[in-house]
């Protein structure tokens, strides 16, 4: 039999993240290609119970190290877990997903597998039995098909590209003994600060708003807020808006920002600079609002209207709502 | 302190990329080069420790002749020496080779704090760091923004979905850095002057003594896929195109 394709799964606070099964589905979809199996491995405490849930989105079989030591992520436990287990079962695929969490582990399971990574991956596909990932690469400005000669082969995967699809298999738990000594470690987490209420995740949205210089002030953004509030949408913004103090960091979209790949963006009062549309152009649909009818963001736009966001947000805001009920 | 960062030349954000006929590679003609804006923030970063703590800052460039620019760029910032690794074998590194050559420069040099950006913007990659981490043993604190140095610790806070973390790590470890993580400095008239007796040490792969193979390999590139055609909504009245827009969402986008 071939060698398995095999994924890392992501949790935090013992509940898988979306990403895992974007991840699982798109790993099933090559395994079958390869005609072979697919193994998650996951890391946690208190995890073990998990392994059914990745089941149903295609995993034969899922690596679990579970203890306190994985509580929180750290590159160092949990690389040194991934690459032992790694080592000893050579799957020929590896993929993680390209989150904040993914892009450190699998960087560094880069180093310690001494192999190579098409990272930030929007395509999978086989070819002559290898795995061929296509990737954006200068800002979305061309795109590159990567193959991977080191072993595994590993890819990081854009999260919200890929179709998380159930597809039930058995998902059996098998332990493993990372054997990690916790005093070993020379990096801990001392505090993990969560923001409050609810706030939607840009990089995993399925809808955004965003407002930029043309919002005029902080205060505006209650506008982008009740729209979002309706479209139950993450609320962006363009690096004028977060340079300017209105919007934390955290909010920017762009080149030096978050990569987002929504179904919907609606972009407010944002010109669409390169280094935006950088961050934003693989969304799905994309909707501009500008009152100038010659800003670069109507080239990429499926939807634009020309005219002062002030009149037209809230008036968006209205009729959405009265779809929605 | 020793400092030192890894520095990318890399095309100016606004540059056109246009791609070889073949897809083998991009046009470099005509392309304005300039600092990765990432490693912008790495050297501001170790010029404020600096500044704090003593010591010094070494910049460390692989790329072919035009990368001296950057390291140029840096010593003018305030940096105190520099390596170019310069090799035409180096030319299409992948993330491991590239760690691996500023691994072998980087192993001969005193290091407390090694600084990288999270990201180079010509490939996109976000893995030289780390990887150069694991070659040299040492502990990561990637995409950061905000780091404090102080008793031989690093206290960093990254920012992840929803949260921020505040993480510690021993010394030497490496940092990326994240947009957010300061205001860089321009080099002045004065630092511009002494960056050019600064000392550069040029070093190709045979004296760093490394000889690794590419394993991730280009194999086509292609423009990006073309956006069709938008609509833009017509009329005088906000309320009327706000309504058709929202009709378009539902029933043609099908995406509300
Ligand atoms: C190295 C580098 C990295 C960068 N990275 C990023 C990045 O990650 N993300 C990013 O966004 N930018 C980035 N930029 C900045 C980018 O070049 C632009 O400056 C920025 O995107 C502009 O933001 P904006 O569109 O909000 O502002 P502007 O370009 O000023 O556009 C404001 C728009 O609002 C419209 N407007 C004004 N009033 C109204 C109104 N009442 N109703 C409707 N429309 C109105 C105007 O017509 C205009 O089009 C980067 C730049 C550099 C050099
Ligand atoms: N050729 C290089 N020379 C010096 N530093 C580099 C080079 N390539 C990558 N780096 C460093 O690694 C970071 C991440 O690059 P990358 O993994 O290519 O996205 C950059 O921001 C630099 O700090």
């Amino acid at each position: 039999m071939a060698q398995e394709v095999w994924i890392v799964a992501e949790q935090r606070d013992g509940v898988l993240r979306k990403v895992s099964f974007e991840i699982a589905s798109a790993a099933r979809r090559i395994a079958d290609e390869l005609q072979t199996d697919v193994a998650a491995v996951l890391l946690g405490s208190g995890v073990s119970a998990l392994a059914g849930a990745l089941g149903k989105y295609g995993v034969d079989t899922v690596y679990v190290a579970d203890g306190p030591v994985f509580q929180n992520y750290t590159t160092e436990a949990y690389a040194a877990a991934v690459a032992k287990i790694v080592k000893e079962k050579d799957p020929a695929i590896l993929l993680l997903p390209a989150s904040v969490q993914g892009k450190d582990l699998s960087s560094r399971l880069v180093g310690k597998l001494a192999t190579g990574m098409a990272s930030d991956c929007t395509e999978l596909r086989i070819e002559n039995g290898k795995l061929v990932a296509r990737r954006p690469m200068y800002a979305a400005k061309c795109f590159a098909d990567v193959v991977i000669d080191g072993t595994p082969q590993m890819a990081s995967l854009r999260p919200n590209v890929f179709a998380a699809v159930e597809m039930p298999k058995a998902g059996t738990a098998v332990a493993f003994d990372a054997a990690i000594d916790p005093a070993s470690l020379k990096t801990k987490v001392l505090e993990i600060q969560k923001e409050s209420g609810g706030k939607v995740e840009l990089t995993e949205a399925n809808v955004i708003v965003s407002g930029g210089r043309g919002m005029k002030g902080p205060e505006n953004y209650a506008l982008i807020e009740e729209l979002a509030a309706v479209l139950g949408a993450a609320v962006g913004a363009s690096r004028a808006a977060v340079d300017a103090g209105w919007r934390p960091q955290t909010d920017q979209v762009g080149q030096t920002g978050k990569t987002v790949s929504p179904n919907l963006y609606v972009a407010c009062g944002i010109s669409g600079a390169i280094q935006h549309l950088a961050g934003m152009s693989s969304s799905k649909v994309i909707v501009a609002i500008n009152k100038d009818p010659d800003a670069p963001i109507f080239a990429k736009a499926d939807y634009g209207v020309v005219d002062d966001l002030f009149k037209v947000v809230p008036e968006i805001t209205k009729a959405a709502k009265e779809l929605m009920e | 302190m020793h400092l030192v960062v890894c520095v990318k030349q890399a095309p100016d954000t606004e540059a056109l990329i246009k791609l070889k006929p073949d897809g083998s590679g991009i046009e470099e003609a005509g392309i304005k080069w300039v600092m990765n804006p990432y490693d912008e923030y790495a050297v501001e970063e170790a010029l404020r420790l600096k500044e704090k703590n003593g010591g010094d800052v070494t910049i460390v460039s692989l790329g072919p002749a035009r990368a001296m620019e950057s390291i140029r760029t840096a010593l003018a910032m305030g940096a105190d020496k520099g390596i170019h690794i310069s090799d035409p074998s180096l030319d299409r590194a992948d993330a491991f080779v590239a760690a691996s050559a500023l691994a072998a420069a980087i192993k001969s040099l005193p290091h407390d704090i090694i600084l990288c950006g999270q990201r180079a913007i010509d490939d996109d990659s976000g893995q030289v760091g780390s990887i150069l981490a694991e070659l040299l043993g040492v502990p990561q604190l990637t995409i950061i923004m905000k780091l404090e140095v102080a008793g031989g610790v690093a206290k960093a806070v990254k920012a992840i979905e929803g949260a921020q973390v505040v993480l510690e790590s021993a010394l030497p470890c490496v940092v990326t850095a994240q947009k957010g993580l300061n205001e860089p400095r321009y080099a002045s008239l004065p630092g511009i002057m002494k960056a050019k007796k600064k000392p550069v040490d040029v070093k190709n792969a045979a004296a760093l003594g490394i000889s690794v193979e590419q394993k991730a390999r280009i194999i086509k590139m292609m423009p990006p896929p073309q956006r069709a055609a938008g609509k833009i909504i017509q009329g005088d009245d906000p309320e009327a195109k706000a309504r058709e827009l929202v009709r378009l969402l539902r029933e043609e986008a099908k995406v509300i």
